[in-house]
């Protein structure tokens, strides 16, 4: 048996060491609140399918300040995804050229944002609609 | 060569992302906080009746099956990368464990749906 022990560089904390890593931790880590987002819906569509009492159960744990404060969290998480989303985008897809020229990864990244704000805008006019 | 399986795994994190970055602040925003605390939007936006008669529209039932199928999806991806990034490298169990919550999740929201009915 060997007596030799080689210095094997240690890799914990390998995230901490650069601004790059860090924000690549920063969106990973967004999965997290995306899951449990997820999951809290999915908790209240089986309540629904349940019944009323099923699903007015499910609204009132909304209503507890640990969910507000899940979602408060959440709310932030759900923003810098949208913006690491498309800030990485330039990189994860194709290059596009407009006009012979290649689009920049500004662009790219604006249009992407631009586009979120719009679908939000929707979605928030589409929910606004939705009483009886 | 054996056909890598990982396209159709990413193409699901790639469209759980894009509509996770697309409207989840918006619905965050509506079903977490206004919603729940009576800002902006009427007390019976998401009344039963309401979520109801939107699960069982055809269109709801796509819609929310998309937006709990396909965050679960892609936030699998991602939890799969961050087990290995902090020291867990059996990758095919993590991708057993990751991808089948992702597809236990996928199947209990459509049941639900179903026994909603339309």
């Amino acid at each position: 048996m060997s007596n030799r022990r080689p210095y094997v560089r240690s890799m914990d904390g390998w995230w901490k060491r650069d601004a790059y890593f860090m924000r690549y931790m920063a969106r990973e880590v967004t999965a997290l609140f995306v899951a449990a987002y997820a999951f809290v819906l999915l908790v209240g569509l089986v309540r629904l399918s349940q019944g009323e009492a099923a699903f007015n159960g499910w609204l009132q744990y909304l209503k507890t300040p640990q969910m507000l404060v899940f979602h408060l969290i959440a709310l932030a998480t759900f923003c810098y995804h949208t913006w690491s989303w498309f800030s990485i985008m330039p990189k994860t897809m194709p290059i596009m050229y407009v006009g012979g020229k290649r689009v920049q990864p500004g662009a790219i990244t604006g249009a992407g944002i631009a586009a979120s704000v719009v679908a939000c805008l929707a979605v928030l006019l589409i929910a606004g609609g939705m009483h009886s | 060569m054996k056909r890598s399986n990982e396209p159709i795994f990413w193409s699901l994190f790639g469209a759980g992302g894009m509509l996770a970055a697309l409207i989840g602040p918006a619905l965050v925003f509506i079903t977490g906080i206004a919603v729940p605390f009576g800002l902006f939007f009427s007390p019976d936006t998401m009344s039963y009746a309401n979520m109801l008669a939107f699960s069982q529209h055809w269109a709801g039932k796509v819609f929310v099956l998309a937006v709990i199928a396909l965050f679960l999806w892609h936030a699998a991806h991602r939890i799969g990368i961050l087990l290995h990034d902090f020291g867990i490298h059996a990758i095919a169990l993590v991708k057993v464990v990751v991808y089948g919550s992702a597809l236990l999740g996928t199947v209990v929201a459509a049941y639900a749906l179903l026994k909603i009915g339309s």
